[in-house]
Parts: C-alpha cells; structure tokens; sequence
C-alpha cells in the first residue's frame, strides 16, 4: 500500500504492507534510527514520536497506514539551525540520559507534555512520562530536565520554538 | 597559552558528557541501526515446553513461505560440530539449537533466515515440531533428589553442579553453638532479570575477504572474539568484532547467547549478512536471568551483639545449563563477601548448584559476581539479630564495624579489604537524614498504631576483578588495557577494552587522560568495543572498568609523561632530572619560570624531538594487585498502608564511598540508576516459574519495572576513601547501589511491620505480601505483638 507520512516536515511516500508498523516505517522505510523499539506490548517508550504536533504517540501501536497523510516529529527532527532544542539541552545538562536508549522516546513525550502542560509540578512530569520506561537514571535528573526544558520554553524568546 | 589554562584539573569535574551531543540527536548508532545491502533476518523457533524429547522436526511448510532462505536445527549444528556452546564460566557448556530434547520453555530449537523481519518471523511459526514432555524439575529442592535426571549429556549422572565453601564449617560450627545469641533466617534472593531498554541482537556477514564482521550488543567485545574463535574454528585473526553504542547491559549482555552462533552459521551458510534483533520476550525468557540464591544465614553474637560466627549455605538455582559468567575459580563468584562491613572472628559460606527446567544464567546483574545476594544476606539478617537482641540496628552495626585502623582487614572468608571508614559514613548518613527526628517520629506514629519504618544498610561489596592469579574467564586473566596518542596538536585518542552501556565512559576516560596529562578533555577522544583497534580488555561488566581499565589508562598517561619529560628536558634546555611535572606542566626544577606544557611537548614529539624516539602514545596492560572494595550507608524510610497494604518509600538516602570521584555528576547519575533497579528487585522484579515449569512474566506487562512514578526520588551524598593501590584512587560505584539498596528497602518495610511481630518478608515485597503479612499478624498467627 502506497502511505505518504510528512516526517520532520519532509514527505516520505513509500510502498508499504499493511501490517508494517510506524516504528519500522521510521526506522527502516525513512532510514530514521533515533526512534527505538524496546519491547513487544507498547510498555517501554522508546519509540514514542509526535503525531501532528500535539499527540505523543507509541509509534509501535500504529501502523503506517494510520499515519498516512499525517505529520510525524521524531528526534532527528528536534534540533533546528544548528542548535540543540531546549529539551536536547535540558537532557545533556541534566545528564538525563545514560545509555541514550530511551532518551528519544522520552524527549518527544516531553514535547507532548510541555505543549499541554507548560509549568508541570514534578508529580505532573512523573504522571505524563510514566508510560517511557527507563533502566539508566532513576528518573531524578530526567524530571530536573523536563523541569529545565519548561522554564526556558516558557521563556518569550523561545515561544516560537 | 589560553587553550592550557583550563587543560589539567579535569579529576572531580562534573563535566558534561560528551557522548550525549549524539544520543539526544538520535545519531547513537545501536546494532538494529546496522543494515547491509542482501541482510536477511532471523527469527528462532522456541520450545513451548519446559522439559520434552523432541520427536522431530519438519521445516518443509516453512521453507514454503515466501523470502524464507533456510532453516536450521541443531541436528545440522550437531553434524557441523557447532552444536554446544562452552560457557563464560568454563563449568558447562549449552546448546546452540536444542538436540534431541529441550530443557527450559522458550529454549532455542530451531533458526530460520528471511528476506525479511516479518517473513523470518512468518517462517518460524510454520516449523513443526512434534515434542514429547517430561517430568519437570521447576525447583532446586526437587533437583537435588536426582529423581529426573535433566542433563544426561554430562559425564556426571547428577543434577548437582557444583559444591563450593570457603572459610573455617568447624570452627564456625562451634563458635555457633556457644554463642550466647544465634539467629538463622532462610532468604530467597528470588529470579530477576536486568531487561536493559535495548534487547540483545547482532548482524553478522563475511566481507569480500571472507573476513566475519560481527556487530553486537557486547560487554565484552574481545571475550567474545576469542569466544566465537574457540566455537566456530575461525582463526581469531578473521574475526573483528564490533559493539556499538548499548543501550544498557547490566550484565545481560555479557554472555555468548545462542542466537549470536546461529547468526554466524546462517552468514555462512547463505553467503548474505544476517540479522537477528531479539524481541523483549525472548530478551526476558531466554537470556542471562540472574540470582535465584537461597540463602540460609545464620549469625552467632555475645549476649550484647558483637558478631561472633557468620554461617551461610545456599542452594542455587541455574536453570537447565550454567551460564554464569563467574571467574573460573569462582563458581558462586565473589559471595564470599557475606561477612559484610563487620569484623566477624570466623565464617563459613557455600553455595551448592543445581539444574532445573528454567532458562539458564545466573548472570551478574548490575552486580561483582553474587555480590549482590551475599550483601543483601548479611544486611537483611543483622536486623533479625538486632530484633532478637533487642537492640537498635544501627547499635548493632556500629558495635560490628571493621574500624577504621584495621585496614588493610583481612576477612575471615578470604579477602583484603583495601580502604573504608564506615563509622564515618554511617555518621553522615545519620546526619543527613536526621535520624533523631526520624526516630521520634516513629515513636509518635506506632503509639497511635501507625506503621512507619526505617531501614538501614551498611554494606561492602568487592569489585575489580582481577588480580590475575586468582581470575581469569575462559582463562584469560583479568587485565584490561588502555592505548593512549597523543597528536601533535596536543589532541589524542584512547582506546580501552571496556564497553559503555550508558556508564559515560567516554567522558571520564578522557578526564584521567587530562588529569594526567594536562590536556584538555574535550580533544581527547574515546574509543572502545572495536577489536580491531582497542587493545585486549575483558570488558565492562562487575564495576571493573574504573578500578581496571580505568587504572590502565592512568598508567598508559604516566608512560607518556615519562617519555614526555624527555622532551620536555631537550626544549627547556635541561637535564632530564631538572624536569619536575608542577601544576599540569612540566618545570625547571625550581624555576617555576621556565616551564613547558605537553602540548607543546606533543608538537615536539613530532617536530623537534632530538634524539628521542618521534611520537607519544603508550599502552599499559593493567593487572591489578587487588579488588577495590566500595561501601557506604544507605537509609530508607517508609510509610505502610495498614489496610492496604501499600508501600510508600517516603524519603531514601544513599552515602556512598567509592573512592576517588573522577566526575560527580556521573557518579550520582549511577547511583540513581542502581538505586531505582535495587527499588524494582526489593519491590516489583521477578521472574516467575509455576510448578511446571512456565515462565509467568515475559514481557514487561508481567515483569514489572519502575517508571518514573513508582520511582521514589533520590537522595545522594559521599564520603571519599580512595583505594590505596588503585592510581587514582577510584573504586568503581556503577554497582553500590544496586548491591547495596534492597536491604534497606526491605528491612525498612520489616521495621515498619516489626510492631506486629514481623521479622522477615521475602522480595520483591509486593502489596499483597504486605497486606497478607499484616492480617495474619492481627489474626494471631504471627508472633505475638511486642510492645
Ligand atoms: S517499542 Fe516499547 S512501547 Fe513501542
Ligand atoms: S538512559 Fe538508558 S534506558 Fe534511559
């Protein structure tokens, strides 16, 4: 089946089984490797992505075809000129990552959640990530990154981002 | 020159890491990113049954589907002489593809090779096989009888596979006996699993020069090289292994699993690069579980609680083959650590192995080797003797402690303990937390019948390994290596034979080198888990790439200077015993005027270097004299839900010393990582067998782990007693907290139930266990409630 999925504002339009999933979509059809897959029964978050700027999505529940003529933010397409979007930074800072396995995952449900909820208390970051599993950090300094992200996000100069 | 000023001093630094650029990018490049042109993929056909003869096997339907290429089973392995696998250990050895009959439900029996994922999938669900079941032997007190024989392949007719002691059973035996006070509790460290975020998997191909490319999610790279050499027959100099970024091992990755060969088999066979890429099922049923130790632990003290006799014996449960990746000489590993911080007069521990129908392992998770059950088997059963003695835990373990001037402390089971001060660390974490104020709240709370606890744990664990007359793995010794160039531009490289899994290591490799060197961290660039180019290490695994590999590289960065101060000598003009290394840089003996820094004895080394040999690298293969032995007080404090049973961890903080700190920021992030697995162990971890032997938590919406709102929020602080033989003093903390934490989860949740009679639960302590534990003790059946 012919799919055309608008991914970090390129259209990739490709042939497609029906039972292909928009993870391997990303992964495997776009060449897109930052979205990972850490598990068989959408628990780990790994593969999250934004679907039409609003929705974090487990790209791993989807298939391609239910993403067809919709748009698509993975990792690849946080930065932007050259620089580091607020929550790519807000995670090195932080040292919100380890292995970088879920990080990923956890930057674009961060997106979702920040677009919702721009001044989270740490209870609110804790409920909107707990479906992204991490083994690394303990999830301290992920929160201190979301935390981060969100008061330079809430910032004027950055409202644009 | 301004680019030095801030060159030297990178020790202590909390610098940020450098390999995170690329992973908040998504640019890591994980072994399911790897893609050659003609890969097929592999799927493998997996035993429904826990204990069966196999009739047969017919591939014929799936050889129908279309993209499948082949199918192998191990009768083909078998004739090819690749049907069994030594494992690390050098005990046993296991089937590639399962021969004649299968021994655990999810055991490899057959591999099939697809053009594609889902073809190969496709593929494996038509293969045929016809099993036959068998008795199942799905505990270890059943295996001991020898009623089912499971491995018959072996010479010896027993399921028993090995029996090890150290330490004094006579004299501990009677020590035992006149005791004033003797407690025995048995603890189940119960069958967990590591399930780092990215499965195990691999992409195998021969190049145009026949050469085997093998890209893998390895700990340790070189082992496994030697390894695939000693199996396939391929001269190790055709083989390069690669690992690329991991996402997280803990020790799962550590192994030589079966689907790694079968890969290699099918690239051979089919001409064309294989990929298998595991899914979180069979990640979590098949490959490297670890624990599953049960412990009895029995603890002699004088009527006022000075330890007198520690007394373990333990019954291990390997599943159907022994995948410990365990030194050779140390079967059960490093358990021997059961005496703990204290100084115990005598002591005897054992640990006795048997086969049952369950997946095979006994990893170390996150963990020295067995590390993590013996520690949590001293802390767990001194608050059993401070509740027989009546006295506060943190008495007890205060009156026990190895002091300070005793060390180097040689412990009744056999080690040398380097460097600690326990009473220090205890202190501060009594500090910290206020354990005063915490007391008197406690107090308040149980008189109005509340259940509040705190539990403590002041552990010791040992790790580094090591010394190479004692450890070795497939008898190799346990050396790592480090090779350091140093570029004309003062820039350089470092390659080590260790592995990062998310440790940061391409951080902190590069501030020892700059720390040694007086260079600048951001131009020294780290490269590991590449045979062709890193020199032979034995990997990452059991905290040992600070305390080894970590040492090698201090010491590859001192050769260097000593070459360097040559050079040194001929642009200042003087003697080479003029030359002093001050503040980063190399001086006139007493002319702080005259001074040189090695970057511009690097561009020396290449331009200007007098009758000196051109270049500045070094090597150092690192065999260290001794273990380092971390340590630390952790402190956990818990709320229980008298109807519900419920478990809140209210506060939890970690003091932790681990020697020498090369970057606090990594070392606290590690320190919340091992936290929140030792979190998951005491409260949620398990993998589960029914008495027939089925798996009952293959995925993770069965086999629970954290997230971050079961997580409780961590608390971290130090003391620093650097090791006295390792060359900067470091000790290794990727493991403390893992190994350290689930006894004073659990024993704050035992405190906190202890009003009600309670002096033991067994983990991962659930909500059921708790509400089980409290309504038996107010219907009367547990001890009669103390006030
Ligand atoms: S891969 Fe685990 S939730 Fe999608
Ligand atoms: S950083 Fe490794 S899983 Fe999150």
């Amino acid at each position: 089946m012919k799919v055309t999925i608008t991914v970090n504002g390129t259209p990739y339009t490709r042939d497609v089984e029906p039972r292909t999933l928009l993870a391997y979509f990303l992964r495997e059809h776009c060449g897109l490797t930052g979205t990972h897959v850490g598990c068989d029964t959408s628990s780990c978050g790994c593969c999250v992505a934004v679907l039409d700027g609003q929705t974090a999505v487990k790209t791993c529940t989807m298939f391609a075809v239910q993403a067809d003529g919709h748009e698509i933010l993975t990792v690849e397409g946080l930065a932007a000129g050259g620089a580091l979007h607020p929550i790519q930074q807000a995670f090195s800072d932080q040292h919100g990552l380890h292995c970088g396995y879920c990080t990923p995952g956890m930057m674009l449900t961060t997106v979702a959640l920040l677009k919702h909820t721009p001044a989270p208390t740490e209870a609110q970051i804790r409920e909107g990530l707990a479906g992204n599993l991490c083994r690394c950090t303990g999830y301290n300094n992920i929160v201190k990154a979301v935390q981060q992200a969100a008061d330079v996000l809430r910032q004027p100069a950055a409202a644009t981002k | 020159m301004s680019a030095d000023v801030k060159a030297g001093h990178a020790i202590g630094v909390a610098m940020k890491r450098k390999e995170d650029p690329r992973f908040v990018q998504g640019k890591g490049h994980y072994v399911d990113d790897f893609s050659f042109p003609g890969m097929l993929f592999m799927a493998l056909v997996r035993s429904p049954y826990p204990h069966a003869t196999i009739k047969s096997i017919d591939i014929s339907a799936a050889m129908k589907v279309p993209g499948v290429k082949a199918v192998i089973t191990g009768k083909d392995l078998e004739a090819a002489g690749l049907g069994w696998l030594p494992t690390f250990h050098g005990l046993d050895k296991q089937m590639v593809l399962a021969i004649g009959k299968v021994l655990f439900q999810y055991q490899e029996v057959a591999a099939v090779f697809a053009e594609s994922r889902e073809a190969a999938a496709d593929g494996a669900e038509q293969v045929q096989v016809d099993y036959d079941p068998l008795p199942v032997v799905a505990d270890p007190f059943a295996s001991k009888t020898d009623t089912v024989l499971l491995r018959p392949d072996r010479e010896q007719k027993t399921n028993h596979i090995y029996h090890w002691e150290v330490g004094d059973r006579d004299r501990t035996d009677q020590t035992l006996a006149k005791s004033a006070k003797r407690v025995k509790q048995r603890i189940w460290f119960q069958r967990c699993h590591p399930a780092p975020l990215e499965p195990c998997g691999c992409v195998a191909f021969f190049d145009t020069m026949g050469r085997l490319q093998f890209y893998v999610t390895s700990q340790a790279p070189h082992v496994y090289r030697t390894a695939l050499s000693l199996v396939t027959g391929i001269p190790e100099d055709r083989i390069h292994v690669i690992s690329p970024d991991i996402g997280g091992g803990f020790g799962n990755k550590v192994p030589v699993y079966p689907g790694y060969v079968c890969a290699v088999v099918g690239a051979l066979k089919l001409g064309h690069p294989v990929k298998w890429i595991e899914t979180r099922t069979e990640n979590l049923t098949s490959t490297g579980f670890a624990r599953d130790y049960h412990m009895d632990v029995e603890l002699g003290a004088t009527a006022d609680g000075k330890l007198t006799a520690v007394k373990v014996a333990t019954t291990a449960d390997h599943g159907a083959f022994d995948c410990a990746a365990d030194p050779t000489k140390y079967p059960a590993g490093m358990f021997g650590i059961c005496t703990g911080s204290y100084d115990v007069p005598v002591a005897h521990a054992e640990v006795d192995a048997y086969f049952t129908n369950k997946a095979p392992g006994g990893i170390a998770y996150r963990c020295s080797f067995r590390v993590t059950e013996a520690s949590y088997a001293i802390e767990r059963t001194m608050d059993v003797l401070a509740d027989e003695l009546g006295i506060d835990a943190v008495e007890l373990r205060r009156k026990n402690f190895v002091k300070k001037e005793q060390f180097p402390y040689a412990s009744a089971l056999g080690f040398t303990y380097d460097s600690g001060d326990y009473e220090k660390t205890l202190q501060k974490a009594l500090d910290t937390i206020g354990y005063q104020a915490l007391l008197k709240e406690q107090q308040e709370k149980r008189a109005r019948g509340e259940l509040m606890g705190i539990g403590f744990s002041t552990f010791t664990e040992v790790v580094g390994a090591g010394p190479s007359k004692h450890f070795d793995i497939l008898g190799i010794k346990m050396f790592d290596s480090a090779e350091i160039r140093i570029h004309p531009t003062g820039a350089g490289i470092v390659r080590a034979g260790t592995k990062s899994q998310g440790q940061g290591h391409e951080t902190t490799w590069a501030q020892i080198v700059a720390e040694e060197l007086g260079l600048d961290p951001q131009q020294i660039m780290v490269e590991e888990g590449d045979t062709d180019t890193a020199p032979y290490g034995l990997g990452t695994y059991a905290s040992r790439s600070t305390p080894v590999a970590g040492a090698a590289i201090a010491m590859a960065a001192r050769r260097i200077r000593e070459k360097a101060r040559k050079i040194a000598a001929h642009l200042l003009e003087v003697g080479e015993a003029d030359v002093e290394w001050v503040d980063y840089r190399f001086q006139v003996k007493g002319v702080p005027a005259k001074t040189v820094t090695m970057k511009e004895v690097a561009f020396a080394a290449y331009t200007n270097m007098a009758q000196n040999e051109p270049g500045l690298e070094a090597t150092f293969y690192y065999d260290p004299p001794n273990m380092t032995f971390p340590n630390g007080t952790y402190v956990a404090v818990v709320d229980v839900d008298r109807e519900t049973g419920e478990v809140k961890v209210r506060r939890f903080l970690a003091v932790d010393d681990c020697g020498t700190i090369i970057n606090p920021m990594i070392v606290e992030g590690q320190v919340h990582g091992g936290l929140t697995e030792g979190f998951a162990i005491a409260f949620m971890q398990e993998i589960q067998y029914d008495a027939d032997g089925n798996n009952l938590n293959t995925n993770f919406t069965d086999y629970l782990v954290p997230t971050a709102q079961e997580a409780p929020h961590w608390e971290t602080a130090q003391t620093v007693t650097p090791s006295p033989h390792h060359p900067i003093g470091a000790k290794g903390v990727g493991e403390s907290p893992n190994v350290g934490s689930p006894a004073a989860f659990v024993n704050a949740v035992v405190d906190a139930l202890s009003p009600l009679g309670v002096r033991h639960l067994e983990m991962p302590v659930t909500r059921e266990k708790v509400w089980r534990a409290i309504r038996e003790a107010e219907a009367g059946k547990g001890k009669a409630a103390r006030t």
